[in-house]
């Protein structure tokens, strides 16, 4: 049991550590995918547009849901949320809580793809080269609509027709710093909004906010110890079974000879364990009943029992 | 009992963690065939789309099958499936809850493949470099080419050494086309597979959580289940296999008494282990005639009643019943009470 206690201990203080973890991985990996992935705009006037955000908002929304899969929080937060009310009340402020620190740490990866692409400029190149105002740059004076159309399209390209005017760079100069002056804004309103949610949050209502992180991990843990012990449970019925097995297999033979002494008093350990429930239906009637009527959070009972 | 109880533990608990780590193992070993395989668009009219869609196809499917193969539970499935119902029900319920973790963990590596030939685009600008829409990106009004000829050369886009239609349609905008179509179809595809993995994961606690307990806690015991029976097998095999072995020498050492006209030096009650040991086989003659013996001519699976007295040293290991039924294992049927 001492080996149990330490193993949950360590569980219980690192399950928020754990998913902190899988955030910062997420952050990473998302800024690894960026820098792997070979971003070519297809300088087209009716595809860049689609392209350019495309590539900052798909990928955004795609790591927002690999957050919330790779969260283990996310079922046992929609377990309680869906679950009968049985004996045991439920209280939303403790789902609420899950549910916006699985939101939080889920947020985390995309935000920072989005910060990346605009602090590298070449997304909202791609995207706004057709839309801006040709009068502002030298070059294209003399030039039709349909052609400066085109030529805007081909700025993300650095097409060697066009290194002879050098408006393309003026231009890509030009998105790249609203872009990057979009992306330290951002930066720096979602850092100035995190300071303060941490800061002022303990001048709002922090026993309530205590007593939903407690419930919160009381219900995290609960989870983790019932499957734990549904394994131990499995394992001893999974050994009864077996034995009962070879019982019954030696009686059809005339010679047999069973160590009977020992398994007397590994049995008497093995049914303290095993509860009193020694087949299928009772087993089943334990799974739905821990579901369809979870025990209420009151042990008093059993230490009198 | 209680090292294997640990390690029981450790493998159940971590069953699916170690499944988790197969699987992200093979995703990475996907990555790594693309980047280490050496791509040849074979820039000929109608081999580029074979070749092409082959490669974007043919992989995802062995990495499917290895999926399964690797998966040590497969076995377990198969022989669950297939055993005659005896004394204890058959839950298809538990069949199907193995069955989708499998199918969900081998789906991963091909879904890897797949996204990362799309992103990198260049299995569909091989297999779709002729149907590049000429009349908007190149000049075809201009070329006097005929429709077999401008294949030709739109088929070489992928190998940029041997084109030669840079009046027709220059080559990059091809290539950044068709890659920009290829990108979008990757993306689409994970945000696709991401999407429905999401929906799958958090719907289903919505509908039957009860009964994906159930079947959840069924299959881990089957599972361990068969563990512990192969251990409980082995452990009877070897006791099995000391009695016959004990009984074998005993045999040879009575064929040598008669043979031979002396006495071997029986050991006597209170001589050591050691001397014990040997069974009255003592010179190399004799050693290598009983080796002999035992490839000619193996005893039979059937211990006779003074096999096992009770004083014999080897009940100290706690030997269970040793009865020769256990080779026919596939005859039997359960009797447990389950």
């Amino acid at each position: 049991m001492d080996r149990f206690r330490m193993i949950f201990q360590y569980f219980q203080s690192n399950s928020e550590s754990v998913m902190n973890g899988i955030c910062g991985l997420l952050a990473l990996a998302s800024v690894k995918m960026y820098t792997c992935f070979d971003f070519s705009c297809p300088c087209l006037p009716q595809y860049n547009m689609a392209y350019g955000l495309g590539i900052m908002f798909i990928p955004p929304i795609i790591l927002f849901l690999c957050g919330l899969i790779l969260n283990r929080q996310s079922l046992v937060m929609l377990d309680e949320w869906r679950r009968p009310q049985g004996h045991r009340k439920k209280d939303l402020a403790v789902i609420r809580y899950m549910c916006s620190s699985i939101m939080q740490r889920a947020m985390v990866a995309p935000v920072v793809w989005i910060i990346v692409t605009l602090l590298d400029g070449k997304c909202l190149i791609c995207a706004f080269s057709g839309s801006i105002d040709p009068e502002k740059f030298v070059g294209f004076a003399n030039v039709s609509p349909v052609q400066v159309e085109q030529l805007l399209a081909k700025v993300p390209c650095k097409d060697d027709k066009l290194m002879r005017n050098t408006s393309h760079k003026a231009v890509s100069r030009y998105l790249r710093c609203w872009s990057q002056a979009l992306g330290w804004s951002i930066l720096l309103i979602l850092i100035v909004a995190a300071f303060l949610a941490r800061w002022l949050r303990p001048c709002f209502n922090q026993t309530a906010l205590l007593q939903a992180r407690h419930w919160s991990n009381y219900i995290d843990m609960e989870q983790k110890i019932f499957e734990e012990t549904c394994c131990e449970h499995s394992r001893l019925f999974a050994h009864k079974c077996i034995l009962h097995f070879f019982e019954s297999m030696q009686q059809e033979i005339t010679l047999h000879r069973f160590n009977l002494p020992r398994e007397g008093e590994a049995d008497e350990g093995e049914e303290d364990l095993l509860r009193g429930i020694t087949d299928q239906d009772q087993v089943n009637k334990l799974l739905k009943t821990w579901y369809y009527e979870k025990p209420p959070l009151d042990v008093s009972q059993a230490t009198q029992r | 009992m209680d090292k294997f109880r640990m390690i029981f533990q450790f493998f159940q608990s971590n069953q699916e963690s170690f499944m988790n780590g197969i699987c992200g193992i093979m995703a990475l070993a996907s990555t790594q065939m693309y980047s280490a395989f050496d791509f040849n668009c074979p820039c000929l009219p109608h081999y580029n789309m074979v070749y092409g869609l082959g490669i974007l196809l043919v992989p995802p499917f062995i990495l499917f099958l290895l999926g399964f193969v690797l998966n040590n539970n497969i076995s377990m499935l198969a022989e669950e499936w297939r055993r005659p119902q005896g004394q204890r029900g058959k839950d298809s319920a538990v069949l199907r809850y193995m069955f989708c973790s499998m199918a969900q963990r081998a789906m991963i590596a091909p879904a890897v493949w797949v996204s990362v030939t799309l992103l990198d685009g260049k299995c569909i600008t091989c297999a779709f470099c002729t149907s590049v829409p000429v009349e908007t990106l190149g000049n075809i009004s201009h070329s006097l080419l005929s429709q077999g000829e401008i294949q030709r050369v739109l088929a070489r886009i992928p190998c940029k050494e041997i084109y030669n239609g840079q009046e027709l349609i220059a080559n990059e905008v091809a290539v950044r086309y068709l890659r920009c179509i290829s990108q979008a179809l990757g993306w689409c595809f994970v945000l696709l597979m991401t999407t429905l993995a999401f929906l799958v994961r958090s719907l289903r606690p919505c509908f039957s959580q009860a009964a994906f307990l159930k079947s959840r806690y069924w299959s881990h015991y089957i599972d361990i289940e068969r563990k512990l029976f192969d251990e409980t097998c082995a452990e009877h095999a070897r006791s099995f296999a000391k009695v016959c072995i004990q009984q074998f020498f005993e045999g040879m050492s009575t064929d040598l008494v008669a043979a031979r006209c002396h006495l071997p030096r029986k050991a006597p009650e209170d001589v050591g282990e050691a001397s014990k040991k040997l069974l009255g086989i003592t010179d190399r003659g004799t050693m290598n005639m009983a080796l002999k013996s035992w490839h000619r001519c193996k005893p039979p699976l059937h211990l006779h009643s003074p096999a096992l007295p009770s004083g014999n040293g080897w009940a100290g290991e706690g030997q269970p019943s040793v009865h020769p039924s256990v080779p026919r294992r596939e005859t039997a049927a359960y009797y447990s009470l389950v």
